[in-house]
């Protein structure tokens, strides 16, 4: 016996259906075909960054599993500049709103980098001075809530304080803290000197490229994507410099 | 007592012929397939922790997916016994309803256990094997609770529609019960008001009542390792409780039943 995969034992041949019926099947098939063919395209309308909901809301919204809610929010909020069919700036987008759900993420999900990652990386990146102090001070609030775990986000804050706000009192503040609050075990020591790197006035391209190395040499980073992304800017930097040092 | 024994097995084994016959394992697979499609497309799309994101939302959906289904199975299964009056038959004859009960739930139960298996298979893929193991375990006994809750409220209410919406309102509610907890005893609740006095103690008694499902199958055991045998042994404590209470309450009905 033949199988039939889409026809149960108990089903009829295709020619015991009435010729009407299947003329009409195939008709009104048509016809849904050519009323979607005439309904107007849709438009894509960006939508702004809703408010964050108290977190009681997105706790019950969790249904017991708050890392699984987090990580689907940090998807989601990574990929909110990228609406259907249209792209938003980062800097059109409304920051303090941002750092409301980075931070509801981060609460939800503790032991997750990803609200700091795309602080650090993502939304801090943006050429606008306010809403770089924006991010720096969420990342600068967290770290001191686990210095252990997030002094890489804290490092990254000290250069962009140095070299894009141009704040060295900033920039030795969040050096400072890196250093009174982690251990050396906790992190390496070219991190806990930064105030060195601060101070002596070190290049914004040779700072950035120290601490992105050793980041990746310090064998914390192991997720394949993050290691891509960050060679990448490693790799930007390092062009970057060579064009410099070409020209001068 | 033997033949009541016999008679167990073969209402069990052909409940569970069933779930074969009713390609519920056709669907488990698809759900599975797509989960697996989810977390891969999810971790693509994320710069960081995508091992770590694609092992939680796996999990998350997978463990809706399974206990929807299981729900729907076991619901809708019971429903045609009542519509076919096959049910009548099965009381007419000389056997305790118990045998009927037991018989029934010992095949949703090997239904629940074996849909485990390859969820465990696809997260042990997404995430290191013990966590992968404790998650697994742990929804096998969540699927337990869901399984007796679906026949109690098969049993008990008439229409399926009812029995879908009790199961899920149960479900719901024993997932979120102790976020409703946290909210009622919170800073921003007025203790001084009677309202919010009584709407607190309302809570802490459907808490007392509701099994606390929000500490079975976590999807951050497989991320942060939280999970342990220590965890398991608590849960298997709290399943088999609320199954003796669960099959009390359907055995109950049962004997009220006038067919």
């Amino acid at each position: 016996m033949l199988w039939h995969p889409f026809r149960s034992r108990q089903e009829r041949p295709i020619h015991q259906v009435p010729r009407v019926l299947q003329a009409l099947l195939g008709g009104i098939l048509l016809l849904q075909l050519a009323w979607h063919q005439f309904q107007p395209t849709p438009t894509a309308r960006a939508t702004s960054l809703p408010a964050t909901p108290a977190m009681a809301v997105l706790r019950l919204a969790a249904l017991g599993e708050p890392v699984a809610l987090a990580k689907g929010l940090d998807l989601w909020l990574q990929s909110f500049d990228n609406q259907p069919g249209i792209s938003i700036p980062f800097r059109q987008l409304n920051y303090p709103r941002l750092r409301g759900w980075l931070d509801h993420i981060l609460q939800l999900d503790p032991r997750g980098h990803y609200p700091l990652l795309a602080a650090a990386r993502l939304y801090g990146e943006v050429p606008d001075p306010l809403r770089q102090r924006l991010m720096l001070d969420f990342i600068y609030k967290k770290f001191l809530e686990a210095p252990g775990e997030r002094w890489p986000w804290m490092a990254h804050a000290v250069l962009v304080a140095r070299h894009r706000l141009k704040d060295l009192p900033l920039a030795l503040k969040y050096a400072r803290a890196i250093t009174d609050n982690t251990t050396e075990a906790q992190a390496p020591h070219w991190a806990r000197q930064l105030q060195i790197f601060v101070l002596e006035g070190m290049g914004e391209k040779r700072a950035a490229t120290i601490l992105l190395g050793g980041l990746l040499n310090s064998g914390q980073i192991t997720y394949a994507n993050e290691l891509h992304f960050l060679k990448e800017r490693l790799q930007q930097l390092k062009g970057e410099q060579g064009v410099l040092s070409k020209i001068q | 007592m033997k033949r009541h024994y016999r008679a167990v097995f073969s209402i069990a084994r052909y409940t569970a012929l069933e779930a074969l016959r009713t390609r519920y394992g056709w669907l488990l697979l698809m759900a599975l397939l797509a989960c697996l499609g989810v977390a891969l497309f999810s971790g693509q799309i994320a710069i960081t922790e995508s091992r770590q994101i694609q092992a939680v939302l796996a999990a998350a959906l997978l463990r809706l997916a399974m206990v929807f289904l299981l729900a729907i199975f076991v619901i809708t299964s019971v429903q045609r016994e009542f519509s076919d009056k096959t049910i009548e038959l099965a009381f007419s004859l000389p056997l305790p309803r118990a045998a009927y009960y037991l018989g029934k739930l010992a095949a949703y139960s090997l239904v629940a256990i074996l849909s485990v298996l390859p969820a465990c298979l696809l997260m042990m893929f997404l995430s290191p094997v013990a966590p992968a193991l404790y998650w697994s375990l742990s929804l096998m006994l969540e699927l337990l609770i869901v399984c007796a809750a679906s026949l109690v409220f098969a049993t008990g209410l008439s229409q399926p529609t009812s029995a879908i919406s009790a199961l899920l309102a149960f479900y719901l509610a024993g997932r979120s019960i102790a976020a409703f907890q946290l909210i009622a005893h919170g800073p921003l609740a007025r203790h001084d008001e009677l309202s919010q006095r009584a709407f607190s103690t309302l809570i802490d008694g459907l808490a007392y009542l509701l099994p606390d499902l929000d500490r079975f199958s976590r999807s951050d055991w497989l991320v942060y390792g939280h999970g342990g045998w220590e965890q398991i042994g608590v849960q298997a404590g709290q399943a088999l409780i609320y199954l003796l209470l669960l099959s009390a309450v359907a055995l109950f009905d049962l004997y009220r039943k006038n067919l």
